[in-house]
């Protein structure tokens, strides 16, 4: 699904990451964990294809993303599901148009996913602010959304950057709730957080790998968590 | 897919695709204004084009159905070698009809040159005979011999030495005109050309949203490519309608006046204004798509 083997990153003569190698099984569910700064962003672009890896592979669905050309990175795309930290919306359109992007760009907009949409909607909470404009939302109700509209084509992978990351603990509970539910329907996820509280919630739930980024290497946590 | 039927499927849209890329920025009123000004200026580059070339087909024409006989003789030899040439003239197969002109009508050919109250009878002037000739025209070289004999004074002039740069200038001034038109179509291009990458520089947060949920570049690109072929063709349809009513409103005058006058459109040459805004579409559409394409490759 997603692959790296020993793959590295870095620019201007600075290795930010290097020596990285991970499988991304079907199912499986990984958190990566390190403090700010460590690459765990670059580490989840690395996975998306948004970044080239300077050594090393990168693959995604079999295809190593050096590679792959744009077209073959946006069709991979559409088989993922990314929750990036910043939350970008199209600020001209209502949050239901936002959410329904994925499958507007796809193609993929009809009656069976209008309906997928309204579900989708009610399960994220955000039903009443459907025609709310991204700007009038709320940081959780961002999250909520950028979640809603990564899961949105019911992609295979689902990769988020600290997407409990403005939201207050009671609301980042309920998001690692959507978290969990999305695993137990069998896809695959990887989570970047550097909130450790939320990882030890989340095993308690379900298992999980915990992954370390630590001066640019990548470990397997291990019993302090 | 041919070219028609992406325009095709481009007219017919995907409403929900065209939404995804905000309406707002100068670009809209830059593009309306570019089309129009360009397709009112088409227009009147299609008219001066349609009216040159009607220009030559008519000096050819008239010049080609009619010439001159012009006889230089003694003053005692004049009139028999008038009345030669006459003969000469009506017995010619394709010679229409032929007269001398009278000396009222020589002195005011003469006249500006000369002056009024010209004394033709003290000055060797020569007699000029008008020939008129018939649709399929005369043998002009075996006239020119058959005048040598009977009148030698008498030499034939068929208006080939005027008439070929006259036609030639009226057939330069209609390639101008396509030329012209040809200018205006790579303008607009460019200018489009312009205001696309503009759309485009200032929606870079929306392209960037729009790659990360998997839209391909030419998604993105199709979205732009719609709404400025759509600006360009209404902006366009806008330009020549006025442009058409301009031109249908210029004034008409005597024959004398034809040359400006009759820059203007006739008969079915009306409907060639109507294929400005397809064209102008057309342009818009291959002018976008390409620069958004070669924009989208240098975006990260």
């Amino acid at each position: 699904m997603i692959n790296l083997d020993e793959a590295a990153y870095g620019y201007g003569g600075t290795t930010l990451l290097s020596d990285m190698s991970l499988r991304l099984v079907p199912g499986s569910f990984h958190f990566l964990t390190g403090p700010s700064g460590a690459g765990k962003t670059t580490f989840l672009k690395l996975c998306y294809a948004d970044l080239t890896a300077t050594a090393g592979r990168v693959s995604l669905f079999g295809q190593d993303t050096a590679s792959m050309t744009r077209d073959e990175i946006a069709d991979a795309r559409q088989r993922m599901g990314v929750v990036h930290q910043d939350c970008e919306f199209l600020d001209h359109l209502p949050l239901s148009e936002n959410i329904a992007l994925p499958l507007t760009v796809a193609g993929r907009a009809g009656p069976a996913e209008e309906s997928n949409l309204e579900d989708l909607m009610g399960w994220v909470g955000l039903s009443a602010r459907r025609d709310a404009l991204p700007p009038e939302l709320s940081g959780g109700e961002r999250q909520r959304a950028a979640l809603a509209r990564a899961v949105i084509t019911d992609p295979e992978v689902l990769l988020a950057d600290e997407p409990t990351g403005n939201v207050d603990w009671e609301m980042s509970l309920r998001l690692l709730q959507l978290l969990v539910e999305l695993n137990r329907m069998g896809k695959t996820i990887l989570v970047a957080t550097h909130d450790l509280a939320l990882i030890r919630a989340a095993k308690a739930q379900v298992s999980a790998r915990v992954l370390r980024i630590a001066k640019g290497q990548l470990q397997l946590a291990g019993a302090d968590l | 897919m041919s070219a028609f039927s992406r325009i095709l499927d481009l007219a017919q849209g995907d409403p929900q695709a065209d939404r995804v890329v905000p309406k707002r920025g100068h670009s809209v009123r830059l593009t309306l204004f570019t089309s129009a000004a360009m397709a009112f200026l088409a227009v009147f580059a299609l008219a001066l084009s349609l009216a040159a070339g009607r220009l030559a087909d008519r000096w050819s024409e008239a010049l080609a159905r009619s010439s001159t006989v012009r006889i230089s003789a003694p003053l005692s030899e004049m009139e028999a070698q008038t009345w030669a040439v006459l003969t000469v003239l009506e017995q010619t197969p394709g010679v229409s009809s032929a007269r001398a002109l009278t000396d009222e009508e020589q002195r005011a050919l003469l006249e500006p040159w000369f002056g009024p109250d010209l004394p033709l009878e003290d000055l060797p002037i020569p007699r000029l005979v008008e020939v008129i000739e018939t649709a399929e025209g005369y043998d002009a070289e075996g006239l020119r011999q058959r005048l040598a004999a009977e009148a030698p004074g008498a030499v034939l002039d068929d208006h080939i030495r005027w008439r070929r740069p006259l036609v030639r200038a009226a057939g330069r001034l209609r390639v101008l005109g396509l030329a012209s038109l040809a200018l205006i179509l790579a303008s607009t291009a460019a200018m489009i050309t312009l205001a696309a990458q503009s759309a485009l520089a200032s929606n870079v947060r929306v392209i960037r949203v729009l790659r990360l949920v998997g839209a391909r570049d030419v998604y993105i690109a199709r979205a732009f490519v719609r709404r400025f072929t759509l600006r360009a063709l209404s902006g366009a349809a806008l330009g020549a309608a006025i442009g058409m009513i301009a031109i249908a409103l210029l004034p008409r005058a005597a024959e004398e006046g034809a040359f400006l006058t009759g820059l203007g459109f006739s008969g079915w040459h009306w409907l060639w204004p109507l294929a400005v805004p397809p064209l102008a579409a057309f342009t818009a559409f291959w002018a976008t798509r390409a620069a958004a394409l070669r924009t989208l490759r240098t975006l990260p």
